[in-house]
């Protein structure tokens, strides 16, 4: 029975879940800096315009939101294909969240930092890019997996939006063979490798970002 | 609201620098606090001009408006090519050219953590003044080697003691070549024999007749380095003159400083 149908599961997880992941987080991340961004940098009024997105996509059940962009927006004439509407409901569901710990991660650097680049006369873009960027990454990396965990087991709600991912797979064959406590465990178990890939990357990234911190 | 430009005679400005800095009119209100009450000063070039005062004197907010850290209310600042209005809204033009005159060396020494010693002291030469990398990093070891650390050019600030990092915030302003270094209590957050560190480095540039200002709680530094003395008190300036104008004041208030500071250790 594994022998059968976990190719099937691999193959959905693979052809799906894994690529449907990592395109729409690395969407969700542009999308989360530039509302980090926004949130702390645009002008006075205009601030709300980030506001209101993070508001919104965090405010509102994430299948709920796959479900209006699937079924609702063609009712004003927007007809996205499944794949293409999970990608831009994960990613902008995602993004709302991943713009806090962005966010959160440049107000930890400290106020001294700023005015070494201002009186090093560094531009804008370069005090950016070469002070902050590096060490809000460093503190922003573990929250921001944190996302891309969720993202990855948030993929199991596109099922509910006709697409064949590797939970609806699981879902066929436990309808087909009667076998569900084995069927979704063995789903399960493909999360966890996943997840676990994740969490590896996790602990490169992090200490090849924390090389000039000492730990001992 | 913002003070008058000093008025010179536009055929004086010659291309010669002037004798020294010239500060005017400069006031900094924070809410009701006025921390700077128009205060006029000129800085030597080529000399140590130290600045003592009692906390909250307003003496680290003057450092800072000359580099723009802190934008003043009104006053104006000449560098000898004629002044510039420092207070109001500045362009980002003229906010680049007042901080290009000087370069600040904090208290909390505000190493870049992520980067090396050499990595901080490059970083500017390479990003702002388009330096080629080669270059600036010769350079930056030549001013690492001077400040004695040429052998932590790759050590990150972690590793370093606070009196390296000072010395390496020191060489990383140094890179700057600017008119003017400030100092604004460049030894409070060391112990005494790391601050001695910094002092000697401190006192080379000052016979190497760099334009140094800084602010310290030291009356030893000041006495051996000063050039000239400015006290400050509530915003204004109460002495400027020679160190031993200061040292030797019979001002109660200067006297009652000087124990103060004194006793303090």
């Amino acid at each position: 029975m594994w022998a059968d149908n976990l190719p099937r599961l691999l193959l959905a997880a693979l052809e799906v879940t894994v690529p449907l992941s990592l395109i729409s987080f690395a969407i969700a991340m542009v999308l989360a800096v530039i509302t980090a961004l926004g949130r702390l940098y645009l002008p006075g009024p205009l601030k709300v315009i980030p506001w209101l997105y993070v508001w919104i996509f965090r405010g509102t059940p994430m299948v709920v939101q796959l479900f209006i962009v699937f079924f609702g927006l063609p009712n004003l004439g927007i007809v996205l294909p499944a794949m293409t509407a999970a990608v831009v409901t994960l990613a902008l569901n995602t993004g709302a969240y991943a713009s806090e710990a962005v966010r959160a991660s440049i107000l930890s650097i400290p106020r001294g930092q700023f005015e070494a680049a201002q009186t090093l006369n560094l531009s804008r873009r370069t005090t950016f890019s070469k002070v902050v960027a590096p060490q809000a990454f460093r503190i922003a990396l573990p929250p921001l997996m944190n996302d891309f965990i969720d993202l990855v087991k948030g993929t199991s709600l596109v099922f509910a939006i006709t697409i064949t991912d590797l939970f609806q797979v699981g879902r066929q064959i436990a309808a087909a063979n009667f076998q569900p406590m084995a069927m979704y465990t063995l789903v399960a178990l493909i999360y966890l490798v996943i997840v676990s890939a994740l969490s590896l990357l996790q602990m490169v990234l992090e200490k090849k970002v924390s090389a000039h911190v000492r730990t001992s | 609201m913002s003070a008058p430009a000093e008025n010179e005679p536009s055929g004086a400005r010659g291309p010669s620098l002037l004798e020294s800095l010239r500060l005017r009119g400069v006031r900094k209100t924070f809410g009701s606090l006025t921390a700077l009450d128009d205060v006029d000063l000129d800085i030597p070039r080529r000399g140590t001009t130290v600045l003592l005062g009692p906390s909250g004197s307003g003496k680290s907010t003057l450092l800072r408006c000359i580099n723009l850290l802190e934008r003043p209310d009104a006053g104006s600042i000449d560098f000898g090519d004629g002044p510039i209005r420092l207070g109001g809204r500045l362009g980002a033009r003229t906010v680049r050219s007042v901080r290009s005159r000087s370069t600040m060396v904090f208290q909390q020494f505000n190493l870049f953590p992520h980067l090396t010693a050499l990595g901080n002291v490059t970083l500017a030469p390479i990003h702002t003044e388009g330096v080629p990398k080669a270059k600036a990093e010769a350079r930056g070891r030549e001013l690492l080697e001077k400040v004695g650390l040429g052998a932590k050019a790759d050590a990150y600030p972690d590793r370093l003691s606070g009196g390296q990092q000072q010395r390496v915030a020191i060489a990383r302003a140094l890179a700057m070549e600017p008119d003017v270094l400030l100092f604004d209590e460049p030894t409070s957050a060391l112990d005494p024999e790391l601050a001695a560190e910094v002092v000697a480095v401190l006192a080379d540039l000052a016979r190497e007749d760099r334009t140094l200002v800084v602010v310290t709680h030291s009356l030893a530094f000041a006495q051996r380095v000063a050039d000239k003395v400015v006290f400050v008190e509530d915003g204004k300036v109460l002495l400027d003159g020679p160190p031993k104008d200061f040292f030797e004041s019979e001002d109660a208030r200067l006297r009652r400083f000087r124990e103060m500071v004194s006793s303090a250790v």
